[in-house]
Parts: C-alpha cells; sequence; structure tokens
C-alpha cells in the first residue's frame, strides 16, 4: 500500500515536471527530427552530414541544446541567455536578411566563434570537417531547413578609409536611427528602452554595451559590426536596419560605433578622429 | 464506322480536359464578378462589464508622451463602444468555401499604422498572401517585429522604422492570429489577424460587414484577442445580406 502510494505520488510528480518544462512552442518529435538525418551542409569546400554528428552533438551539445535540439538540455535551467532552439530555426548571427534562414557558413563560423557573453564558448578546438558535420546536424533539428532556403546575403561594399567626415556622418546616423534609445547615448547600454526590452520568448534581455570591452556576440571585426545592424539580430530586439541605411552609409556608421568602444587594437584611427574632434554624445531632441 | 467513332472520342477526351481545366482556373475570376454576391453583416457585443484598460505611461519616450498630453492612451486589448458593441473583433468564413473561393485574394492593401507611438488598428486583418503595408507617421523611431510561430509557415522578422521611413510592404503565409510588437515602446502591441477567404473587423461600435461571399452555408467565426474564438452558422442567398451576431461573455 505505501510503496503504492509512493510510486503514485512520483508519477504524478514527474508528469508536472513534464508539463511545467515546455517553454518551447516548437515540440517535434524524435522520429519527426531523425526522418531529416541526411541533412547536409557545405562551406569552406567541405560537405559535412549530419548522421557523422551524432557522437559530438552527444559529447559537446546535448548538455545545454537537448536531445531534441529544443534548447531544453538538463544545464538550461541555469543558464541565460537561453541555449537556441533549433527547432525554430531562428539564429542571431547570420549575413541573410531579417526573417530569413542563415547560410551554412554562417552556423559554420558561429560554432567556432562561440557567443560572447553567454554560455555558447568557442569551439575553436574542433576540425573543420567537425564543424560542419555539426552544422548539419543543428539544420537537421528544424523542419524549415528541409523546405526553405537562406537568403540571398546581404551584399557589404568593399570597406572605405576611416575619415573624420565619416565618422561623423556615423555618429549622425546613430542619432536619426536612434539607436542610442537603447545602447544610450554613450553606447553603455542604457537607454531609455534598455531596461524592459525582451527576446521573442518574453525573456529579459540587454543591449550590447559598447564601453565594457566585451565582443559583440555575433563578431567583432568591422564586416561583423556591419553585418549585425544590416541585418538584424533575430529573436532579439535588435532589428534590421537595411531599409533605412545605405550600404555606404553603414560603414560610417561602424566607424562611429568604433569610437565608442574602449581600446581594442581594432579601433585605433577612429578613436584617434574622434579624441581630435572631441566628439560629444549625441543629444536626442 | 464504329472504329472512327472510338478515334473520335478520343481526340475529344484531351479537348474535354483542356475545357475543364480552363473553367477550373477562370472560374474563380467569373465568381468574383457581382454575379450575385451576398455580404454578411453583424455585430460583436460584450456580455457583462468591460475589464478596466490600463492607462499607458509613454514618459520613456518624451515625443509620444506629448502626443498624448490632452488624450491619455490606454491599452486595446478589449475595446467597448455603443450598445456593448466590441471592436477589434475579426470575422471570417471558417468553413464552407470552397478551395477556389478561399483562394482568392482582395486586391486593396490594408495598412498598418504607427501613429503616436499606437498601432493603428490594433488589429489589422488580413487574407493569407494579401498584400500589407507597414508605415510609420510618428518623428520618433520605432522596430515593428510581428511574432509568428515559425513551425507555421510564417516567418518573424524585425525591421527597424525610424521617422520618415519607407513602408514595409509584405504578406503571411498562413492562417495565424499574428502578435506585434515593438522593443523600443513595450506598451506597443498589436494584431495581425490572417484568415483565409473574405473577412470584416468590427468598428467602434460592434459592427462589422463582409462583403463578396457566394451564395452558401458557412460557419463563421468570429475572435477576439481576449476572449478567443465563436463560431455561428450562416446561409446567404444571392444579392441579399445575412446577419450573425456574437457575444462575448466578460470573463
Amino acid at each position: 500500500m505505501r510503496t503504492k502510494l509512493l510510486k503514485w505520488s512520483l508519477m504524478m510528480g514527474a508528469t508536472m515536471v513534464l508539463a511545467l518544462s515546455g517553454h518551447s512552442q516548437a515540440q517535434l518529435t524524435t522520429e519527426n527530427i531523425a526522418s531529416r538525418l541526411n541533412m547536409e551542409a557545405h562551406a569552406d569546400g567541405l560537405t559535412g552530414h549530419a548522421k557523422a554528428a551524432e557522437m559530438d552533438y552527444r559529447r559537446y551539445c546535448v548538455g545545454c541544446h537537448g536531445p531534441l535540439g529544443d534548447g531544453n538540455g538538463e544545464n538550461a535551467t541555469w543558464l541565460d541567455p537561453k541555449p537556441r532552439d533549433f527547432q525554430l530555426g531562428i539564429f542571431k548571427c547570420r549575413s541573410t536578411p531579417t526573417g530569413t534562414l542563415p547560410t551554412d557558413e554562417d552556423l559554420f563560423d558561429t560554432i567556432a566563434r562561440g557567443l560572447d557573453r553567454s554560455n555558447m564558448p568557442p569551439w575553436n578546438t574542433f576540425t573543420k570537417q567537425m564543424r560542419i558535420d555539426l552544422v548539419a546536424y543543428v539544420k537537421h533539428f528544424s523542419p524549415r531547413f528541409a523546405t526553405e532556403k537562406p537568403g540571398a546575403p546581404i551584399q557589404i561594399p568593399p570597406e572605405p578609409e576611416v575619415t573624420a567626415d565619416r565618422v561623423k556622418a556615423g555618429r549622425e546616423l546613430f542619432k536619426k536611427m536612434e539607436c542610442w534609445k537603447c545602447h544610450g547615448v554613450q553606447g553603455m547600454a542604457n537607454g531609455p528602452s534598455s531596461a524592459t526590452l525582451t527576446d521573442d520568448q518574453n525573456r529579459p534581455i540587454l543591449p550590447y554595451n559598447f564601453t565594457d570591452g566585451t565582443r559583440p556576440k555575433c563578431g567583432s571585426t568591422d564586416r561583423d559590426i556591419y553585418r549585425i545592424f544590416m541585418t538584424g539580430l533575430d529573436g532579439t530586439p535588435m532589428p534590421s536596419f537595411s531599409d533605412n541605411i545605405k550600404p555606404d552609409e553603414a560603414w560610417d556608421l561602424v566607424f562611429y560605433l568604433r569610437t565608442l568602444q574602449p581600446a581594442n587594437g581594432m579601433n585605433t584611427k577612429e578613436r584617434e578622429i574622434a579624441k581630435q574632434l572631441n566628439l560629444p554624445p549625441v543629444t536626442p531632441d | 464506322m464504329k472504329r472512327a467513332y472510338k478515334y473520335k472520342l478520343a481526340a475529344m477526351v484531351p479537348a474535354l480536359a483542356l475545357v475543364a481545366v480552363a473553367i477550373a482556373l477562370l472560374g474563380p475570376k467569373v465568381s468574383a464578378a457581382p454575379a450575385g454576391e451576398g455580404s454578411i453583416t453583424g455585430m460583436a457585443k460584450l456580455d457583462g462589464s468591460a475589464p478596466h484598460m490600463r492607462g499607458i505611461d509613454m514618459t520613456k519616450d518624451p515625443w509620444c508622451a506629448k502626443q498624448h498630453a490632452d488624450n491619455p492612451a490606454h491599452l486595446e486589448n478589449v475595446v467597448v463602444g455603443k450598445n456593448s458593441g466590441l471592436e477589434y473583433v475579426v470575422v471570417y468564413i471558417s468553413e464552407g468555401l470552397s478551395g477556389a473561393e478561399a483562394g482568392e485574394k482582395p486586391s486593396q492593401v490594408p495598412v498598418f499604422d504607427q501613429k503616436n507611438c499606437m498601432y493603428t488598428p490594433h488589429v489589422l486583418a488580413m487574407d493569407v498572401g494579401q498584400q500589407f503595408k507597414v508605415i510609420t507617421s510618428d518623428q520618433t523611431a520605432h522596430n515593428i517585429h510581428p511574432e509568428p510561430n515559425p513551425m507555421t509557415g510564417n516567418i518573424p522578422w524585425n525591421r527597424s522604422q525610424p521617422p520618415g521611413a519607407p513602408p514595409i510592404l509584405t504578406s503571411w503565409k498562413t492562417e495565424e492570429m499574428i502578435q506585434v510588437k515593438c522593443n523600443i515602446h513595450p506598451w506597443m502591441h498589436g494584431w495581425f489577424a490572417v484568415v483565409k477567404g473574405p473577412y470584416g473587423t468590427t468598428d467602434d461600435d460592434g459592427n462589422y460587414t463582409i462583403k463578396d461571399v457566394p451564395p452558401g452555408s458557412y460557419t463563421l467565426t468570429a475572435w477576439q484577442e481576449e476572449y478567443g474564438k465563436q463560431t455561428a452558422k450562416v446561409t446567404v442567398a444571392a444579392g441579399k445580406p445575412a446577419t450573425a451576431d456574437f457575444t462575448f461573455k466578460a470573463k
């Protein structure tokens, strides 16, 4: 009798835990996901096969991203930001327009780069073959990769010379596009809207702080920064600005954003120009 | 003789098939003409007292706050007008349309405006595949961020619209009630109600009209963001308006 009661209460408890833990809106079955195990990925002249990554995923990724790739791995409860839900096919770091799938190369780069200020480390010890196989494995979780094509990567014109005029024009864009509303007038992530930002799962999220020496989530080269605001970071409050910033003007904004960062070896010239111009922070009208 | 007849018949089969295909293709266009199309009208009501709609504090964006200095803004989840009429209820035909009828897309382009830091209208109904426009009338930047469930075929996107930004012209792939938000102004909240076939949205007194409905028997669905869905049966005769009213019970 007692064991029966114990069994019953244990089962009820387990059911409740299961019922409460499913936060994700997408819940695919193991069979549904397994039907895409023939998924391939192509980048850097390599071909990746999802099947070949099964063991690596179980060894390195499953703890956070979970066996179903929905970001509900056993560590997920203790993580912030939460691990990505691969089933949705929505990714922050893309070379493609907002609302489209990333290219295989985007995912290939993200695995190697990691995501700064999250629990996703740079997996730079993996061989390229391991990485491209894992890209195929990540893709096989979402039915979207079987039916949709990635967006066409945005065109980035060659980087021009940094000039005082360009830095000043970039400052005007920072004001006009109202980047400061979230990132703050000095880029300190303390704009008037910063405290209320939430991601697509309604979890609180912070804007990037340009001044604390951390790296932007989707890469720290000039081209990476260009891509970040022109494609937006899907799943987050960061929108795409490509409808409103012309390709060449976007470089001006990159140069201005560089002046907000502390010296990091990639912004020597921009900081020097800002110092000479004695540029004050933008002032909202 | 008999043999020749057989050949003639054989030649007629593809010809008939062609005619059938042509009819199938042209059919919807013919029925789109006002040849005895009916309409459905009615009212959506709230039974009970309307819940309190909280006022919105816009002081974080002084420009927004200034627009509402004399006319404070309130949430719009439940808006009740004359005779308990319920605004922003989307009424559409959920059953009874043939595939071709449901597949017709209206040619007008509904507009979703960001005006005085609110969405106008709060709920924008549209057909699957129908083009709609997102514009901004404001002198402050917004980001327009619809959040459909990507597993349905509608993919979320997020775009900036600073003052003077060009309109965004786009459409949705499948039926879904899609929430829209602006991350810069967390109080901004609206809906894209994507339905298949003819639809109507209730006005400030709770009245709606669905135009261009071919004669037939239908199931109507009325959707309200807080109170969910309700259905009603209705029969439309040629050239005669049918009526269907809905009553939502206050929680």
